[in-house]
């Protein structure tokens, strides 16, 4: 037992550490200064978070000029690892003669992870900054065309993120 | 005793009680809002200006509650038991000498206290407290649940050894008293100074051991949350719950009004000062009443303050430290206490 180290409180604590009182004293004198410090709490629904550009929140599809930017090439639906992501396509007489008849991202399923904004050709996908998805059933939580079409006025912080650093 | 006398006297119970309970409920919104500013948070915010209805929202959401009984569970002592806890705490309010006397009717002088020439006043909080065991011990044992069987158990045991001391603690302050009598205790502190300076370790060992007899923290084994999923009320809900939590804050303003009593000078705003002369007022005037009760509620709540920056600055004791501490260090302390102040009083008193 030469060899081996001990370590108990009589041998690391000095005298005064060991009868406590001083040091509980010390410990209550930091806890009242942390009573004195600001607080830090977000008064959440009446103060409401607004996210840098970077924020991957519910990705929604660009409206620019009345239309969709979306030419429904389906490389979202194939790059989304969640399988969230259904599109059918339509001819148009427009110069980019297809657009998605049907669009439809399943919100259960979506993980935020981006993959369909980083594969997108025409910047037709973009994450919002949108982050309160509360649903009230499944159903709910599977989003159309009408509800995945944004402006792109709502979306310039975005663009111009993917633009400068994807 | 007359009729009059005897309504007086129910009014005069009715509202103290009232008030006790009242006050409980912001105690808890107290210890919610004072760990929530040592956390750097805001607390219970939204009920009412500053969250200030947070306790009638709590206590009308706790009548609400379904009242659960474990199909195994002793039925009657399960409803006995917060009973118990309460009672007690409640009982202890009535010997405690909240103010001196405010009007005299029929050469009955009444106050907010309702018994404080009591003379065994501090022999009935001692039995109080022990009888609060029970509370708790029954509430663990009648919940046919093992988490709360420990708890009550732990309960049971650290209440036990921590009376001793306590009873101890107190003795040093009757001998220089030299009465069991609430008022008159504190009448001799207004004449030769609070007994904190004259007994401060026995202050320190009540305050302790009052920590222990509430089941504060950090002497707040039975309950213990993380250990005990919440100890003896594990199997409580609704109002019963509601009972034996207020119970716990009623006996903590206990606890404090206690020490202001024995040790912080009572009524006593500025030691060895004659406040009455002072401010140019009869000593018995209804201001000076007043103002003196002031002061006593304010020590009062000063120290539950006490109890609940504590609570959220120290770390929960383990069981043998805490027996340890009670039987290896209190007792001796509260023992050699009591023969020091023997041997002064003989010497110098």
């Amino acid at each position: 037992m030469a060899n081996v180290k001990t370590n108990t409180e009589a041998q690391r604590l000095t005298f005064w550490e060991r009868i406590y009182l001083p040091e509980i004293a010390r410990g209550m004198g930091l806890t009242f200064k942390q009573m004195l410090q600001p607080t830090f709490t977000r008064q959440y629904p009446e103060e409401r978070w607004e996210p840098e550009g970077s924020y991957r929140g519910r990705p929604v599809l660009v409206l620019e000029d009345g239309k969709e930017r979306c030419v429904a090439c389906g490389l979202c639906s194939r790059v989304c690892p969640a399988l969230a992501i259904e599109v059918r396509a339509a001819e148009t007489t427009d110069d980019k003669e297809r657009y998605p008849e049907k669009f439809e991202i399943n919100m259960l399923r979506c993980i935020y992870c981006g993959f369909c904004e980083e594969v997108c050709p025409e910047e037709a996908i973009v994450m919002s900054k949108d982050y309160e998805l509360v649903f009230g059933s499944q159903e709910e939580g599977i989003l159309g065309k009408e509800k995945l079409l944004v402006p792109v006025a709502q979306l310039r912080d975005r663009l111009e993120f993917l633009r400068q650093w994807k | 005793m007359d009729p009059i006398q005897l309504l007086i006297i129910c009014a005069q119970a009715g509202m103290l009680v009232n008030l006790m309970l009242i006050a409980a409920a912001y105690m808890v919104l107290a210890e919610r809002k004072v760990a929530a500013w040592i956390q750097g948070r805001v607390g219970p915010n939204r009920v009412g200006p500053w969250g200030l209805f947070q306790s009638f929202a709590d206590v009308f959401k706790l009548y609400l509650k379904e009242d659960v009984v474990p199909a195994a569970a002793d039925y009657k002592f399960h409803a006995l038991a917060p009973i118990i806890s309460i009672a007690v705490a409640i009982t202890i309010y009535a010997v405690i000498p909240w103010s001196g006397p405010l009007v005299t009717i029929d050469g009955h002088s009444y106050g907010l206290a309702m018994a404080p020439q009591m003379n065994v006043a501090i022999l009935i909080i001692l039995a109080m407290t022990s009888v609060g065991v029970y509370g708790v011990a029954l509430a663990g044992w009648s919940s046919n649940n093992k988490y709360s069987l420990m708890g009550g158990l732990r309960s049971a045991a650290q209440m036990i050894s921590y009376e001793l001391s306590m009873g101890l603690a107190v003795i040093g302050v009757v001998l220089i008293s030299g009465s069991l009598n609430l008022v008159e205790i504190i009448n001799s502190q207004i004449a030769n100074g609070w007994n904190i300076m004259y007994q401060p370790v026995a202050f320190l060992i009540f305050f302790v051991t009052s920590l222990a007899e509430t089941n504060r923290a950090p002497f707040d084994l039975p309950e213990a949350e993380p250990e005990l999923v919440g100890g003896y009320h594990t199997e409580y809900t609704g109002m019963k719950f509601g009972l034996l939590y207020l119970a716990e804050y009623a006996s903590m303003l206990a606890a404090g009004a206690i020490m202001a009593t024995l040790f912080l000078g009572g009524w006593d705003m500025i030691p060895f000062v004659d406040e009455a002369a002072l401010l140019g007022l009869a000593p018995d005037s209804i201001p000076m009443v007043v103002l003196g009760h002031i002061t006593f509620v304010s020590k009062a709540l000063l120290m539950v303050f006490v109890f609940i920056w504590i609570r959220w600055s120290l770390p929960r004791f383990r069981y043998d430290q805490l027996m340890n501490l009670g039987w290896k260090v209190l007792l001796p302390l509260a023992l050699a206490n009591i023969a020091v102040t023997g041997i002064c009083l003989l010497l110098f008193g």
